[in-house]
């Protein structure tokens, strides 16, 4: 997994709510079965006025110039803003893939949806989450169009910008370990293995049904 | 000491180690996959040079990009090569590392949360995960089951656990009686349109009261299926006398002494009646009316003899231009009544309503009955091959093919669209699946959630009606 410490750089302001995962990588891209190719397709049926499938030269498509993504003065973003239940719907991990891919490290919404949350942090991607009050200061600091910067420091857990802008946000120690460290987490998990064969046989006295095989 | 709720004993009884930071290790009875979050996760297992941890607990089907037409020709029955990659690639996944998986064209194959509960390779007291977010599903038989990423896919694999964070109780109870031709969709849309798509993020919410007891096993697995729509991962029925029925005597429940053993063990799974919950909500289920999604996500919903919120009436100007851009994405207007809303295409299936009850209320809706001129195709696709086998048993495909609808294969189908089924834009669906988001069931398509038989009643008039009036 991808090292996060700090990540510094322009924001792109998405003002909607409960943006979903469809909205953020459609179906037809998901038949892929690899882990790359999808930041050109981020937010697909938002970026571009014509539609997408999978092995297309998308490059030769026509771009919606009112989604903020394809605004000249937010190219090169790493942090996206957002509003609330930000990655609602599928479990698709190809979101995060895609979100990465494009170049975005870091989301800031008021809150997220599980899976999505879940997902992001186990690829280096960070959902951190502000107070709504702290997010429309983000909204209207974005508000007149010009870029902004933020930085995002993980080992303080503080975000900073223009106009004394900081702001600290709340991380679990486990996630914040995984990510300042770019650990494994299934090497991490089989270290515990003889706690995991200690489960089993226990539950295999206690609950023999478990484990029968399926064929 | 207060005492447990279900979630807590599933919790429990499955927490391998509780760490200092405050996540821990669960175990994994049960894990399903699919063909569309699992590829990348079986090269990752391969990359590192790891084998799967316990190969009988995985069960593997292909759902979401198999054709509904010809499935008998197998593989090669997919035109589209990259979708036909994909299954073939979860075949050779499966083959390789000695995965049971039920291959497209075996009658057992459906959708991933058909199949389980089916075969009985969902439990009562199990921990279930699949790499999809309407595993929740399986909750309905007081299993822990939620959804999972790919990179959890292949951490269960390979650790037969999931790292893990103990989430929140919340309990919502609904009370009864429902009203006549009320279905367990219209519960759940009703109490999604009640606390919002994100009512219960961060929480495993158990159903209960008379609303949800009342209901039988395929409607409490359609509760069960959307608790994700209102944001939680997990939803959760209590063990009682229908769920033991439910399971009895499927392929993989156990029997002779296990199976008493294990009948005494799932008697236990309720909440206990002292626990107490983070979240407790209770919800009439007397005044429920048939529901209709209007808007593009699945609290945009209403009672069928409603109308459109109009965006002029609301105060708050974020609300106000969330439900405007839903509109104009749904080609509707302000004010305009539920039921003048026109239907192009009808979908009945479904992970969320796709089960043989489904089938059935449908079928009684549209006996005797013709499919509107104005619908340019209404399809019925069952839940898994077994589902199509007894609804043929039963004469249900005749009823439908003469009252004009398509007879399907087997599939995810048009819930999501990744195979041939799809809506073209601007098209107007009433749709039986979980999920009304913009370009779900293809580009620019308009998707109005709800029940079997609301959807086979406005496939015959051609507009939303309110089905208890035919029933």
């Amino acid at each position: 997994m991808q090292q996060l410490i700090s990540v510094s750089g322009v924001v792109v302001p998405l003002d909607r709510s409960n943006v979903d995962t469809d909205q953020i990588i459609p179906k037809q891209y998901l038949k892929s079965i690899k882990r790359t190719g999808f930041g050109v397709n981020l937010f697909d049926d938002w970026r571009y006025l014509d539609p997408g499938e999978p092995g297309m030269d998308h490059s030769t498509r026509r771009v919606n110039p009112e989604f903020v993504l394809n605004q000249p003065q937010y190219q090169g973003a790493s942090i996206l803003l957002a509003r609330e239940n930000f990655g609602c719907g599928s479990s698709r991990e190809h979101a995060p893939w895609a979100i990465l891919e494009y170049g975005i490290r870091v989301v800031i919404a008021p809150s997220y949806a599980d899976i999505f949350y879940n997902n992001s942090f186990k690829n280096g991607l960070l959902p951190l989450a502000l107070s709504a009050s702290e997010i429309d200061r983000l909204f209207e600091l974005t508000a007149s169009g010009d870029a902004i910067e933020l930085t995002v420091d993980l080992p303080t857990q503080t975000v900073s910008g223009p106009e004394g802008f900081v702001a600290s946000f709340e991380i679990d120690p486990f996630r914040k370990t995984c990510l300042l460290e770019g650990l494994d987490e299934i090497g991490l998990s089989l270290k515990e293995a003889d706690a995991i064969r200690a489960y089993e046989s226990r539950r295999q006295q206690e609950t023999p049904w478990l484990f029968q095989q399926v064929k | 000491m207060a005492g447990k709720t279900l979630y807590d004993k599933l919790w429990d009884s499955h927490l391998v180690r509780q760490r200092d930071d405050g996540s821990a290790l669960i175990y994994i009875d049960r894990h399903l996959l699919h063909e569309v979050t699992s590829p990348q996760a079986f090269e990752g297992l391969a990359l590192a040079g790891r084998s799967p941890w316990r190969l009988d607990a995985n069960l593997a089907t292909v759902d979401h990009n198999v054709p509904t037409q010809n499935q008998a020709a197998g593989v090669g029955a997919i035109a589209d090569p990259t979708s036909r990659l994909q299954v073939q690639t979860l075949d050779e996944n499966c083959d390789s590392f000695g995965i049971t998986q039920f291959k497209m064209a075996d009658p057992r194959a459906g959708i991933v949360h058909v199949i389980g509960p089916e075969q009985g390779a969902t439990l009562p007291g199990m921990t279930v995960v699949c790499g999809d977010s309407h595993t929740a599903t399986h909750g309905a038989f007081g299993a822990l089951a939620h959804g999972i990423g790919t990179s959890e896919v292949e951490h269960v694999l390979a650790t037969q656990c999931l790292v893990a964070k103990k989430m929140k109780n919340m309990r919502i109870t609904v009370t009864g009686p429902l009203g006549y031709g009320v279905t367990a969709k219209d519960v759940i849309l009703a109490i999604i349109g009640e606390i919002g798509t994100a009512g219960g993020t961060g929480c495993a919410i158990e159903f209960a009261g008379e609303g949800i007891e009342s209901l039988s096993m395929e409607g409490r697995m359609t509760v069960c299926n959307m608790a994700i729509e209102a944001g939680a991962r997990v939803g959760l029925v209590a063990v009682d006398e229908k769920t033991i029925e439910y399971v009895k005597g499927r392929p993989y429940a156990p029997v002779g002494d296990l199976w008493s053993e294990a009948e005494a063990y799932w008697r236990t799974l309720v909440s206990d009646a002292d626990a107490v919950f983070d979240h407790d909500i209770v919800i009439d289920g007397t005044v429920i009316e048939p529901q209709v999604s209007w808007g593009t996500n699945p609290e945009m919903v209403t009672g069928v003899n409603g109308a459109v919120p109009d965006p002029a009436l609301i105060d708050d100007p974020i609300k106000r231009g969330t439900v405007e851009r839903a509109l104009k994405y749904m080609g509707l207007s302000g004010g305009q009544s539920i039921q003048s809303i026109r239907l192009d295409r009808v979908f009945i299936g479904s992970c969320t309503n796709s089960r043989i009850e489904d089938l059935r209320e449908a079928a009684k809706v549209v006996d005797g009955k013709r499919v509107a001129d104005s619908v340019l195709q209404a399809m019925v696709v069952p839940g898994s091959g077994l589902v199509k086998a007894q609804a043929e048993a039963e004469g249900l495909d005749q009823i439908f093919l003469e009252a004009g609808f398509e007879w399907r294969d087997p599939g995810c189908s048009m819930c999501l669209a990744m195979n041939a089924d799809k809506l073209g834009a601007g098209e107007h669906c009433a749709s039986t699946s979980n999920r009304n988001f913009e370009g779900r069931q293809g580009a620019g398509g308009r998707t109005h959630l709800v029940s079997p038989a609301m959807a086979a009643a406005a496939a015959v008039a051609g507009h939303f009606v309110d089905v208890r009036d035919w029933l």
